[in-house]
């Protein structure tokens, strides 16, 4: 701790921060824009600029940049002095005389970091006569609105782009007053995570262009704390509503996980949310819809007929566990064929019993030496794939702290590092986005690469010795067992993306080896959805394939089916079958799909938008989303639906009622009765707003319908309120619906709500761990059986961040992103069959066939082949296939 | 005691006065040109609408009477999609005028809009819209603002230059 | 037999004649508070906007009686009645002319001022029942004001009683043939017209209703009729202390005989009511402590020294 004084008043403050970050800790306004708690310090804006005094004598002090000053023992500055106020608004005048004053077009109006800096340096009159400077914008795809008049270049956008993201085409260019922030030709940009340019940005050069269809200001959203459901990691999100359509999603502040940043399709994969395929009523077959079909429901129901239920890794642990309760635990099967549920059990396996900690999101980024094997993470769960990149720079840095260089001086640090990247190993089957800061990477088909495991794991165990033979994939295998084994926090990374449960187990072994030595390990698994390991722990009878056999054997059987488009899972001819030979088939699912015309009853349910409920991530992090608005049509959460039917009433219990009984049945979920507050959770007596204080149109949005205001809906699940009505302060930290601060607007109020700034929330970062390490855990997950099928090719799916998201990849926006599907192939593959050149090549598989264009990809080793996961070509496929290839 | 009582006889001497109330609706008050009542949606000199969908004005009504939806026509230009005011909840405060930075909403002389179906009350963007410029002629916020809406070329607005040329490398 | 019937068209006269003028009162105020405030006033039901008075007496018979479901039903309900009664039973006592009298009392004095004293019961039982805070501080107020300025009111008039040497309101008129008490007794004028002003709380006294911060005070819950016996109850009040000071110190039907006895009486009545709303239109309501002291520590003790001066020269004259 160290002794500050600020306007001369004492502070203890944390070593080792800079006295911008002190001073907004301690909650002061002070201006800034180049700095952000991220990325911090380079001191480019001269925004921040305080007068630092010499001891208690010193009257005249100097003027300095707070973000460049050191918070040491005795350092004595002052804010509200007139020196240092003169030279902020005089900077913040600078600054703005080329700005084009169009904020009333300009969509980060209402929120812009730069109207509240203006606003709080006392900025308010132009003086400057002269002609403004201008610049000509670029498309960048569609989901970034470029607008290069409104830069103030504090170069945050490149700070973030490239050197945070590890984005290569964005750039700043030109000199002196030209400079100019984009790419070097008008085109989509690139990065996964692109879309946190518009939260980074302080002012409105790069906005949402998803948001710009349908702009509303922020104030007249209704928001509500939500949990991304686009992949597993669980990124907190905040979702926003206006006239009954969902108009955005936005970072939710959670320093365990997402920290400031979201991955593009995440931030931009929601608009499914409002598509015009969204079921909205409750329908029979070629019958009624409305009421009268959830009646028939009930009136089904009644005659207690046999009953099966699917479960869906898409769906909250509510909706799964009450499907559970109304069909019974041994007729609860999980939704997603067997080789997918067989990874993703196996996962929970070995972070259930094993010895080495999981580590979250955040801790992710304090690893130094890092190894992936078979997973990739930029296309299957993005976000991690940006925390092993702040990881990668971790060893590199030591070498500007031995300079005694402060951990937050950004530039001085980039200076010494020059790029370099730590220790990081990429073993996949194809060449992944991150071996451009990879120090060697190693391509092979799943044998291969399970084989290269275990010779780490010896290597670790054993020294030089356990390895026999030297070829690459040895050379490969010491060069990481030893960069593992010098390291004190070695991260190995891997997850269910080859559909290989011996993939999983002989990572956890890898990470055993480190523990007994010594280390501290971490182990970090991507599963497919966002809710893959809370459907896992769930525990079921089988997966799809089991159901299907049931249903086979069984003719007088009913099937619930809770959000699963079975064509999705599961090849044609199973889902088909399944559907026909079940008496009835109640499906609970938000939008239209193959499965839904093929049904006897749908019931409508709410997506994350439209419903409570709680997701369980890829760490064992169980965390609460909550319903962002009421619907005005039949939409209810699948677990009032299920409550409904369960207990024949019209109306479903609360949302709490459900939590207790699912904690009383599963004891695993017991701590989730404390994630959040509870529905009748009142700060003094009121509940916590979702609306603004200036939430705008009260009176006017139903008045073309009927003049007079109707009663609002009122919230038996959450505490929330669905108005702006209720307690203006700061919420509880699991139930924060939106950022505000008297004087901060924009999304950088996020530093009011923390305990200092780039920290935990006040109340503790929302979420529950469910899963820990076992002190008396294994260490061994030896798996020696990697089943090959017939065919000369292991089919592997790709991944792709776009186009894999099964319900993300329905939004517009996202869809102009996905790719053709194609199948990759090396050269010599194709030479090796005599296709060399083909376009179109068909490949035969055991059940089926599939006519795909070509795509050569050399790094893919000569045995392997790639399809697109989860693309429309390819859907229901479960992989690994095996196959040869034809011509067309 | 004796100030009430001279309050008292000053009071009482009112009674002599001329009225300052008159007989409405037999006898029309006179209103001046820019007195506030009900509000317009006016055009700028092109005649297109001045609304850019901004929403301040719906934020700063006190009442909440005002909503609207943004939208965009081919050129990016942004303009209501809808724009609705309840006025049997406007208390014509003309707060919404002055918030407004395109002098699209203005309010003008006539406040008889006495209805006995509230719904009557409820004005679209169809009934607000005029076809002039209303109080302040010649002003087009595109032609100011630093967005080219297919009203101007990037640059060419008033007080602006050319757009740069990234390439150059003259210091 | 006769005698019998003339009482009873007396008293069905008096009865009818304070109702009326009352009731006519809404229109008078109303009409007289524009007149003073430069307005046109009620200009729209019949010429000059007479009928004013049938148009707001229909509205408030036909308004819907509402009772709130958290009022003591028994107590709110009697409460606006023990006003309209006490105050018509104090006329009772008024000569408005030779032998225009209900009942000739020779305690007529004590009879009003028991009566009166009735009168706070229904602003603290008002106030109580209505089981609202704005209503039960209304009622506080009223009752201690009432209570206070009682007191002078008494003390006011001893000096009048001294004078006449009697309580019977015939009397006093017929003592005041010489001279009319206003000048012998002006300061007991002054603090009767103040503390009765306070007792029909009235503006600038209004305390137990200021609508500014109370709502509407005791009344708060009340509609329909029983709102509109408080409000007639008020303007009768303003009717029962005008006709008082008419007959105490303004000799009451007395004056020249070109005009009859009644006509006088009704001149000097409304000349008084006017100045009620005279006082209305003009001065703000003070403090509640102000209200307070100004009774208790100027008001009493002129009364108590006009009781002694009075009572010294009565004395001595005789």
């Amino acid at each position: 701790m160290a002794k500050v004084f600020i306007d001369n008043k004492e502070y203890e403050v944390p070593n080792g921060k800079n006295m911008l970050e002190v001073c907004l800790s301690l909650g002061m306004d002070l201006t800034y824009f180049c700095w952000h708690p991220a990325m911090h310090s380079v001191g480019a804006c001269r925004q921040c600029a305080v007068t630092q005094y010499r001891d208690e004598n010193d009257t005249r002090g100097k003027l300095t940049m707070a973000c460049m000053l050191d918070a040491n023992e005795g350092t004595r500055i002052s804010i509200l002095d007139q020196k240092s106020k003169d030279f902020r608004a005089g900077n913040i005048e600078a600054l703005m005389i080329n700005h084009p004053h169009d904020c009333p077009v300009c969509d980060e109006g209402g929120e812009c970091h730069l109207q509240d800096m203006t606003v709080m340096s006392g900025h308010n009159y132009r003086r400057y006569r002269f002609k403004k400077r201008t610049h000509l914008n670029q498309d960048l795809g569609p989901f970034i609105k470029h607008e290069m008049n409104r830069c103030i270049q504090c170069y945050r956008c490149v700070r973030f782009y490239n050197d945070y993201a590890g984005g290569k085409d964005f750039g700043v260019f030109a000199s002196s007053g030209r400079v100019y922030f984009g790419r070097s030709e008008s085109g989509t940009l690139e990065s996964e995570f692109s879309g946190n340019l518009v939260e980074v940005c302080p002012t409105g050069v790069f906005t949402d262009k998803t948001l710009h269809k349908h702009y509303t200001r922020k104030w007249d959203l209704t928001s509500a704390p939500s949990v991304c459901h686009q992949c597993s990691v669980g990124c907190n999100t905040l979702a926003s509503e206006r006239y009954g359509g969902l108009r955005r999603i936005m970072t939710r502040y959670n320093g365990d996980v997402n920290g400031y940043f979201l991955c593009d399709r995440g931030r931009f994969g929601y608009e499914y949310v409002n598509d015009e395929k969204r079921l909205t009523r409750a329908a029979q077959k070629e019958n009624t819809s409305g009421p009268e079909a959830f009646a028939s429901v009930r009136k089904h129901l009644a005659s207690s007929p046999k009953m099966i239920g699917i479960g869906s890794p898409r769906a909250s642990l509510e909706s799964n566990f009450m499907l559970k309760q109304l069909v019974g635990a041994e007729n609860f099967y999980q939704g997603i064929p067997g080789t997918e549920a067989g990874a993703v059990n196996t996962v929970l396996e070995v972070l259930q019993n094993g010895k080495v900690k999981t580590p979250s999101l955040k801790e992710i980024e304090s690893y130094d030496t890092i190894f992936i094997l078979g997973e990739d993470l930029t296309n299957a769960a993005p976000r991690i794939a940006l925390s092993l990149r702040q990881a990668a720079k971790n060893l590199p840095r030591e070498k500007a702290y031995a300079l005694r260089i402060q951990t937050w001086n950004d530039a001085a640090i980039r200076e010494v590092v020059q790029g370099e990247t730590g220790p990081f190993f990429v073993a996949t089957p194809y060449a992944t986005k991150l071996e451009d800061i990879a120090t060697s990477s190693f391509h092979g088909d799943t044998s291969s690469l399970v084989s290269l495991g275990k010779k780490i794991a010896a290597h670790i165990r054993k020294g030089e010795q356990g390895l026999a033979n030297h070829d690459e994939e040895t050379g490969f295998a010491s060069a990481t067992a030893k960069a593992l084994s010098s390291s004190q926090k070695p991260l190995i990374v891997s997850g269910t993306g080859m559909m290989s449960k011996a993939i999983i187990r002989v990572a956890a072994s890898i990470a055993g080896a480190l523990k007994e030595a010594g280390k501290e390990p971490g182990l970090v698994f991507a599963v497919p959805e966002a809710n893959s390991m809370g459907l896992s722990m769930m525990g079921a009878a089988g997966a799809l394939e089991e159901a299907a056999d049931r249903v086979a054997k069984e003719n007088d059987i009913t099937a619930v089916v809770l959000e699963t488009d079975l064509f999705y899972r599961t090849d044609k001819n199973t889902a088909t079958g399944f559907l026909n030979r079940c008496q009835k088939t109640i499906l609970l699912d938000t939008l239209e799909n193959q499965t839904t015309p093929e049904v006897d009853f749908i019931l409508p349910a709410g997506t994350f938008a439209e419903s409570d409920g709680t997701l369980v991530n890829n760490e064992g992090r169980a965390q609460r989303y909550y319903q962002v608005f009421q619907p005005k049509n039949e939409m209810k959460s699948s677990w009032a639906w299920l409550d409904m039917m369960i207990h024949n009433t019209e109306d479903a219990r609360p949302f709490d009622a459900i939590v207790s009984e699912m904690a009383e049945h599963i004891p695993a979920f017991d701590k989730i009765k404390t994630l959040a507050p509870a529905a009748d959770y009142r700060i003094g007596t009121q509940r916590i707003p979702r609306q603004t204080h200036r939430f705008s149109g009260r009176t006017s949005i139903n008045a073309n319908v009927s003049v007079h205001e109707p009663k609002p809906p009122v919230d038996k699940d959450s505490p929330l309120s669905y108005t702006m009505e209720g307690y203006q302060g700061q919420p509880p930290s699991a139930d924060i619906p939106y950022y505000w601060s008297p004087g901060w607007n924009s999304i950088q109020s996020i530093n009011k709500y923390q305990i200092e700034v780039g920290g935990e929330l006040h109340g503790g970062n929302p979420g529950i761990r469910l899963i820990e390490p076992q002190e008396d855990g294994a260490t061994v997950f030896e798996e020696n059986i990697v089943s090959a099928g017939k065919g000369r090719f292991e089919i592997l799916p790709a991944w792709d961040i776009f186009g894999s998201g099964e319900m993300s990849a329905l939004s517009p926006a996202v869809a102009k992103r996905i790719p053709e599907a194609a199948v990759s192939v090396s050269e010599k593959a194709l030479q090796g069959s005599g296709l060399s050149g083909a376009e179109k090549i068909r490949i035969n598989y055991h059940s089926g066939d599939i006519v795909l264009p070509v795509k050569v990809d050399n790094s893919l080793p000569d045995n392997v082949l790639l399809f697109p996961k989860g693309f429309k070509e390819t859907a229901g496929m479960q992989f690994p296939l095996y196959g040869d290839i034809a011509g067309v | 005691m004796l100030s009430s009582v001279r309050s008292l006889w000053l009071v009482f001497l009112k009674m002599f006065r001329k009225r300052v109330t008159i007989k409405y609706p037999e006898e029309k008050p006179y209103l001046a040109p820019r007195w506030r009542g009900r509000i317009v949606l006016t055009r700028d000199p092109d005649h297109n609408e001045r609304c850019v969908a901004c929403n301040l004005c719906a934020a700063v009504c006190p009442t909440d009477c005002i909503s609207l939806q943004a939208t965009e026509d081919e050129n990016d230009r942004r303009y209501p999609e809808f724009f609705r005011i309840n006025f049997s909840r406007c208390i014509f405060c003309g707060l919404c005028e002055d918030a407004c930075p395109t002098y699209a909403i203005q309010l003008i002389p006539d406040f008889e809009m006495g209805e006995y179906n509230r719904q009557s009350l409820v004005y679209e963007k169809e009934d607000l819209l005029i076809d002039g410029m209303g109080k302040y002629h010649g002003y087009s916020f595109y032609e100011q603002a630093g967005v080219a809406v297919g009203v101007k070329p990037k640059g060419g607005g008033e007080n602006e230059s050319e757009p740069v040329d990234v390439r150059t490398l003259i210091p | 037999m006769n005698e019998i019937w003339v009482h009873i068209l007396i008293i069905v006269c008096v009865l009818l004649g304070t109702v009326t003028i009352a009731a006519g009162l809404i229109y008078v105020e109303r009409k007289m508070l524009a007149v003073w405030q430069q307005r046109l006033g009620p200009n729209r039901v019949g010429p000059f906007g007479i009928l004013q008075v049938v148009a707001d007496m229909i509205k408030i018979f036909f308004k819907e009686d509402w009772i709130p479901s958290f009022v003591d039903k028994k107590v709110f309900i009697i409460a606006p009645t023990i006003i309209m009664l006490s105050i018509l039973m104090s006329f009772s006592i008024v000569p408005f002319a030779p032998g225009w009298v209900v009942a000739d009392m020779n305690v007529g004095l004590l009879f009003f001022l028991a009566m009166s004293s009735l009168g706070a019961y229904t602003i603290i039982l008002a106030g109580w029942a209505s089981n609202n805070k704005y209503s039960l501080l209304g009622g506080v107020r009223g009752a201690a004001q009432m209570i206070s300025y009682e007191v002078f009111m008494g003390l006011s008039l001893m000096g009048v009683v001294l004078q006449a040497g009697s309580f019977n309101l015939t009397e006093i008129v017929n003592a005041q043939k010489g001279m009319w008490f206003v000048i012998p007794q002006f300061v007991g004028f002054v603090i009767f017209l103040i503390a009765g002003v306070a007792e029909t709380h009235r503006l600038p006294f209004d305390l137990p209703e200021a609508e500014s911060e109370l709502v509407a005070g005791y009344h708060s819950e009340y509609s329909g009729m029983k709102f509109g016996m408080f409000f007639v109850g008020e303007y009768l009040g303003i009717t029962l202390v005008s006709s008082l000071i008419t007959v105490l110190f303004f000799g009451g039907w007395l004056g020249p005989s070109f005009l009859p006895p009644i006509i006088w009486f009704l001149v000097k009545m409304f000349a008084f009511i006017l100045f009620f709303i005279l006082l209305r239109a003009t001065l703000p309501r003070p403090r509640y402590d102000q209200l307070m002291s100004y009774g208790w520590k100027l008001l009493l003790p002129l009364a108590l020294l006009n009781v002694l001066v009075t009572g010294a020269i009565v004395l001595s004259t005789n």
